[in-house]
């Protein structure tokens, strides 16, 4: 049987993208890069489990740039799915959906994820300073 | 044909025979996560700096070893239900899709059973030198 010409619904592409679709679409992104995370923290433990001469292996990958810069990465992506994902719990709830309210709640969602990212690596850092 | 209202039909189990489990799991998951993760976090950056035996010491207290497993084997099983839905929704392949859902559940509890017998290993180990 031939499909009838029926009209279809608008693509994704159609729409001027917003900071909802950005952040509806990071929740995804970054819950799926942190299963890849999952690995980091799995190597984390088995490193430490293994004996002194691996676990000082996995600190000098962890401590180089391009580890600081994967870890640094990863806990951007925690920060956005855990402040994302507290949104989503209030949602579930009932609450917030109006227009307003959801605006508001972007801007807190994406700059309170940086927020809490910079805030980890300045207090990491600081304690690094006074060992 | 059924005799049931559309309201009967949707009470208890839905058509898929499991209601909202799924939903409802990814939320548990979510708000136990909450905690675990801002702790995680936390210990992480005391941690920082900190070389091999204080990293053990700190895994050898069985609060920890007990948070530490909780907190693995719950991002898992949150990344597992999760994971589970993108599959659903970007691959239509059918073979394809048992696939990745397949493999998704070996590599959640792979990656969970691992970590966590790690962190028991060390836990142990403490315990017996104590």
């Amino acid at each position: 049987m031939a499909k009838p010409a029926r009209p279809l619904s608008p693509h994704l592409q159609v729409y001027s993208w917003g900071l909802h679709m950005v952040l509806s679409i990071l929740h995804r992104a970054t819950g799926v890069a942190l299963g890849a995370g999952a690995l980091l923290v799995a190597a984390w433990v088995i490193a430490l489990a293994s004996g002194p001469e691996c676990y000082a292996q996995f600190q000098a990958c962890a401590g180089s740039w391009l580890g600081r810069f994967v870890l640094f990465g990863f806990t951007w992506a925690l920060m956005l799915h855990l402040c994302n994902g507290i949104r989503h719990l209030v949602w579930d709830a009932g609450y917030g959906f109006d227009l307003d309210a959801t605006r508001r709640s972007n801007q807190l969602v994406f700059w309170g994820a940086i927020l809490l990212t910079v805030v980890t690596w300045v207090l990491g850092y600081s304690l690094l300073g006074r060992a | 044909m059924s005799l049931r209202t559309p309201l009967g039909r949707v009470r208890g189990l839905g058509s898929a025979k499991d209601g909202t489990h799924h939903w409802w799991m990814q939320r548990v998951t979510a708000v136990a996560l909450i905690l675990l993760t801002v702790w995680f976090v936390a210990s992480l950056v005391a941690l920082v700096g900190a070389d091999y035996a204080v990293v053990r010491d700190w895994i050898g207290n069985p609060v920890v070893a007990v948070l530490l497993s909780l907190f693995i084997g719950t991002s898992l099983y949150h990344f597992k239900l999760g994971l589970q839905v993108v599959i659903e929704d970007y691959i239509h392949h059918e073979g394809l899709k048992i696939a990745a859902q397949l493999a998704v559940t070996f590599f959640s509890v792979v990656v969970a059973a691992v970590s966590i017998f790690a962190v028991l290993k060390i836990a142990f180990q403490a315990t017996g030198q104590a």
